[in-house]
Formats: C-alpha cells, structure tokens, sequence
C-alpha cells in the first residue's frame, strides 16, 4: 500500500545580501587581497628589474665573490657582481643567531610555560612581545655601544682557546665589528619570535601525559625532559626558522655593527664580512645603471630566501600544533 | 588497620549492625598476612584523615577519613560528583597540580604525613603510583622504554633492565602479546594494551600503594577482564584503591568497598566496609538505594 514516492531533490538555498553588506564584503575581500597583491608585486618588480643581471652573470651571481663596476680609460665598463661572500656573510651570522639565540629562547618559553608566578607571568609576555615590536636601530645602537666591548672579549676567549677549530680562527687579531657581534645582536632581536612560538607549542602539552610523568615521580625538570619537550621539538624548529627569516632579512642592525667587507671571510670572529642586506644598503647611495640593477637582482635572492623560509616554518609550526604529536 | 570509619552521620549508623572498629581491622590485617606469604615488606599503608578538597571557592570534597590496609583492594564507588576522582588524587599529591585546588587534612603513608612540610613530593609519586582513566602512555617512546620511563623520570639506577622490564610487564599481564615488539612504539597498542603498559609502567618503580582512576572506563568488557585479573594478582604484593563506576567490578576487585556521595553540596564518604557487606546489607538506606541501582 505504501506507495514510493520520489524524494524531492534538494532545494538551492540562497540569501539575496543587502546592498550594505555587499559594500562592507567587498572592502574587506579588496583589502585583504592586498597584502597578497603587494607581496606578488614587489617580488616581480624585483625579479624584473633585476633580469638583466642574472641573465649576464648567469648562476656566478650567487657564487661569485666579487662586486666590481670598473670603467676602464676607453669608457668600456667591466661589471663583476656576485654575491657569495655576502650569501656567505647572511648565513654566518644567521647561524650564529640561532645558535645563540634559539637555545636562549627555548629556556625563556620554559620558563614562561612553567615556572614564573601567575603575576609576574603576563607582564614578562608583553615585555618579550614588546621586543619584537623595537626599531631595529635601537638593537644596533646598543650592540655598538654596549655589547660590543663585551663581545669582543669573548671573542678573544674563543680565538684563545678554540682557534683550531678554523671558524674560530681569524687572519688577523682583530675582532671589532665582526660577524660574531652581529650575530649576537641578531640572537636577540630574534628571541620575541622563537619564544613566543615556542611557548603556544609548549602550552599545548597534553596533560594526561603531563600528569603521566608526575605521577611517576617526575620532577618538574624531568618532566619537561621527557614530555614537553619531544612534544614540543618540531615546533622549536619551526619558531627557530621564522627566526632565521628575520635573521637573514635584518638589515639595520647588522650595517650598524659590522665592517661590511666584500670579501668571502669564514672566519666568525675576525672584524669583516656583510650580509645581502648589509650590502644593499652599503651601496644603494652610489649606485648607478648596471649596479642599481644587480642590488635589485640580490634584492630578490633575498625575497626568494626569505619567502622559502618563513613559508617552511609555517607550516611546521602549523602541522605541529595541529597535530599534537 | 581500623575499618571501617565512617566519616559523619552517626545517626545513620546502627551501632549493633556495625562491626566493632578493632574485629574489623584484626580481619583486615589478617587478610593482608594471609595475602603475603613472603612477608613481602608492604609497611603499614595508607590512611586518610580529615580530608577536604577545595576547587577555588568550591568545597569538591568534606571530611573523608579512610584507611587502607597494606595488601588489600579498596573500592571508591559513587555517582559521578562525588568526590571519589578528587580524594584518591589528593593521596598522591595530584590533587594540587590543578590552579586554585587547596585541600586540608593528612595523608599518612607508613605514618608519615605526605604533605609534612619538607617533604619531597616526588618520593611520595614514586610510593604511591598511579593509573588513570585515560590510558596515556608517552607515544614519543618505544614499548619497553615506557615501562621503564619511571625509573628516568626519577633518575633511578636499575641493575637489570631487562629482566625489570619483563617482571612489570608479566605482572600487568601484558608479556606474552609484546614481548617480540618491545621496540615498537606504544602508539600502536589498543586501548587495553595501552592501559596494561601504564599499569606496567607504575609497577616499574616499585610503588607501595597504586590508585587506580576508574582504569577501565575508556576499555572494552575482554580488556576490562583483563585488567581485573591484574589487579586481583598485584594486590598480593600492594595497596590498591581503585576508583569504578561499575559496581560489578567492585564488587569483582575489592576487599573493602566505600561509598561517597554528594547530595548538592561537597562530596563525602557515606559508608565504608567489606565488598560483600556493603553489596548485600549497606547500613545506610543512600548506600542500599545505590548499589541496588536505584539512582547513579
């Protein structure tokens, strides 16, 4: 007796927007596009202009060490641009930034996470937060200022005592405003960043394996030792790469404390070297024709860096947190 | 051993019908001697005086006074609310690691009140194990490794691993399905596998007393057997307080069976005594309209 009866295919549901709303969602779809659009652009604008150099230094402009425009008596211009002593240069001192400063700011997270005072602890997240938000002149001034006269004396230490291990070394004993300061300054300003995704991973420690560990008579220091830490490892290295990118991209803080030298120096402590940014900015004033295009050509070797980076920090720190391993 | 105490409501409590304190307790102790032919050095267990447990201005738990003798299997039974969760990890210090928590009254193992001041809390986690609801292995470690992560945790030095590793995992009742994959990551077990490593896994540090936080809620009927035969083995040689919803398993498990309840306000303790005693005639009417199913 019970008849089929077809069921109804679904209906299209839709809302006619006001008119209103239509404005406000084009707005903010306009405006949030821009950022896109202005990266985009930028990146091309950089590939662009600086075409030419690549196309007549071909892949020597990344590896090759000199940055020459000579015009000879005749009027005929020889230019030579290379920039692997600078690429050199940013990865030096980028290293040592994080070789400094990642260690520095995985204890601050800890800290932070898991041993400050409820009232202390909102006041010291701002402060570091606040860090990131400095000029980086003020971290340049007072790397110059202040910590180099300290550097340097641990600089001497290291050539002392560890000179046979060749980046310790140096041509000549002269440690002012080498890549090892800079390094240092870098390893500060770096800090805000890797403590801050350092502790959003740590605050996401399940605590049934928290309490696991407790219960076992952990101390807290055991605790961290076994649980947060391997939880929290993979989001250490991400904060510690978004890191890298604000390293190999810091441009004022770097000029301001290092002889930039064109010159391929492996050697951390000895007083030369530059990074790609250092350098862009070294010879922008002076720069003319072919060389204005070939620091836009290192303009966007550095845009490529940096984009790979951060884009690789975010999504581990992204797959860390989402997850939970 | 004193059993049982009740902690208030005299009036509910007919004294004829209530076992006198001291014969009770020569039966407990007598069961206890009974259980450990060696004379395994179980000391003197665990008594609770007086505990209240606090979350920020909520009173969780009130006066709660309760021993357990060494070697037997106590049960916690109650509706969801009452306190039972929150007492048991006030015995081991768990109690506090949640912001705001306060709790007052003692916890005294072999005598000694665990929240003395000076104690170190660490070697109190290390007598007193503990097995939650949620299995919760490290899934970072291997099998074996997560038997043996106590003795880490608390930098303990062991002689014999191995042999260590193989004796907890037998007495959890888990050796024969993971000996061959002790190098396996824990992840990979089933939920009751899982549960038998942490119980493995507390045993490793050789822990006097084990509180046991309604272990085999998240488990399957085959799993939850399993894991009661474990506890009927481990009791011969520790403390056990075990926390259940299911009133079959306590009455399966246990020695001695207390009931709280909480009519609105804290938690509290209405009535403790042997398992058989309190499934077939409760002194107090809540107990009796508990355990016959009535409500909970």
């Amino acid at each position: 007796m019970a008849e089929k009866v077809a069921p109804p295919s679904p209906r299209e549901i839709t809302t006619k927007p006001r008119v209103s709303d239509r404005v406000f969602r084009g707005t903010v779809t306009g405006v949030g596009m821009l950022s896109l659009l202005i990266l985009t652009l930028i990146g091309l604008f950089l590939a662009l202009r600086g075409f030419q150099t690549f196309k007549s230094e071909g892949f020597h402009f990344l590896t090759g060490y000199k940055w020459e425009s000579v015009t000879s008596d005749s009027g005929q211009v020889t230019n030579t641009f290379g920039v692997g002593a600078m690429l050199i240069g940013t990865i030096l001192i980028a290293s040592v930034a994080l070789v400094v400063g990642v260690p520095l700011s995985v204890l601050c997270a800890l800290f932070l996470s898991f041993y400050v005072p409820d009232r202390l602890k909102k006041l010291l997240v701002s402060v570091v937060d606040l860090m990131a938000a400095f000029p980086s002149i003020l971290y340049g001034l007072w790397g110059y200022f202040v910590l180099m006269p300290m550097a340097e004396y641990w600089a001497k230490l290291l050539y002392k005592y560890l000179r046979w291990i060749p980046i310790f070394d140096a041509p000549q004993p002269f440690f002012e405003r080498s890549p090892f300061i800079a390094g240092l300054v870098l390893a500060i300003m770096i800090i805000p960043i890797v403590t801050s995704v350092s502790r959003e991973i740590f605050a996401q420690t399940p605590l049934d394996r928290v309490q696991a560990a407790y219960a076992l008579g952990a101390t807290r220091w055991a605790m961290i030792k076994t649980v947060v830490l391997p939880f929290g490892s993979s989001g250490v290295v991400g904060g510690a790469m978004l890191g890298l990118g604000r390293a190999f991209g810091e441009t004022v803080a770097v000029f301001t404390v290092l002889n930039v030298v064109f010159k391929a120096n492996f050697h951390i402590l000895y007083g030369a070297g530059g990074n790609v940014a250092s350098m862009i900015i070294l010879k922008w004033g002076e720069a003319v024709g072919d060389e204005t295009k070939a620091l836009l050509a290192a303009g966007f070797v550095l845009f490529v860096l940096t984009l790979l980076i951060n884009l690789a920090a975010n999504s581990i720190v992204k797959r860390t947190l989402k997850s939970g391993k | 051993m004193t059993l049982p105490i009740n902690n208030d409501d005299g009036d509910n409590m007919s004294v004829e019908a209530a076992p006198s304190k001291s014969s009770l307790g020569d039966v407990a102790s007598e069961r206890a001697k009974a259980k450990m032919p060696g004379n395994a050095p179980l000391g003197s267990g665990l008594e609770a005086r007086g505990i209240h447990a606090w979350f920020g201005k909520h009173h969780a738990l009130s006066d709660v006074s309760l021993d357990f003798a060494a070697g037997t299997v106590t049960a916690l039974i109650g509706p969801s609310g009452c306190g039972k969760s929150t007492f048991i990890r006030t015995l081991n210090r768990m109690h506090e690691f949640i912001p705001s928590a306060a709790m007052a009254g003692e916890v005294l193992l072999d005598g000694k009140d665990v929240y003395a001041k000076g104690t170190d809390v660490t070697k109190i986690r290390l007598q007193i194990g503990m097995v939650f609801q949620k299995p919760n292995p490290f899934p970072s470690m291997t099998i074996g490794e997560n038997v043996l992560s106590g003795l880490k945790l608390a930098q303990l030095k062991v002689s014999d691993r191995e042999n260590l590793m193989q004796e907890c995992l037998e007495r959890a009742g888990l050796w024969a399905e993971v000996k061959d994959r002790l190098g396996a990551h824990a992840g990979g077990l089933s939920g009751g596998q899982q549960q038998r490593l942490c119980i493995a896994r507390a045993l490793a540090v050789k822990p006097k007393v084990l509180l046991m936080d309604e272990p085999c809620s998240a488990l399957d009927p085959g799993s939850t057997l399993r894991i009661e035969d474990t506890i009927g083995q481990l009791a011969q040689t520790m403390t056990i307080i075990i926390v259940t919803h299911n009133m079959q398993q306590a009455a399966r498990v246990s020695d001695y069976t207390a009931f709280f309840l909480s009519d609105g306000g804290p938690g509290s303790m209405i009535e403790v005594g042997p398992t058989n005693e309190i499934f077939s005639r409760p002194r107090d009417q809540r107990t009796e309209n508990y355990v016959s199913g009535r409500f909970g």
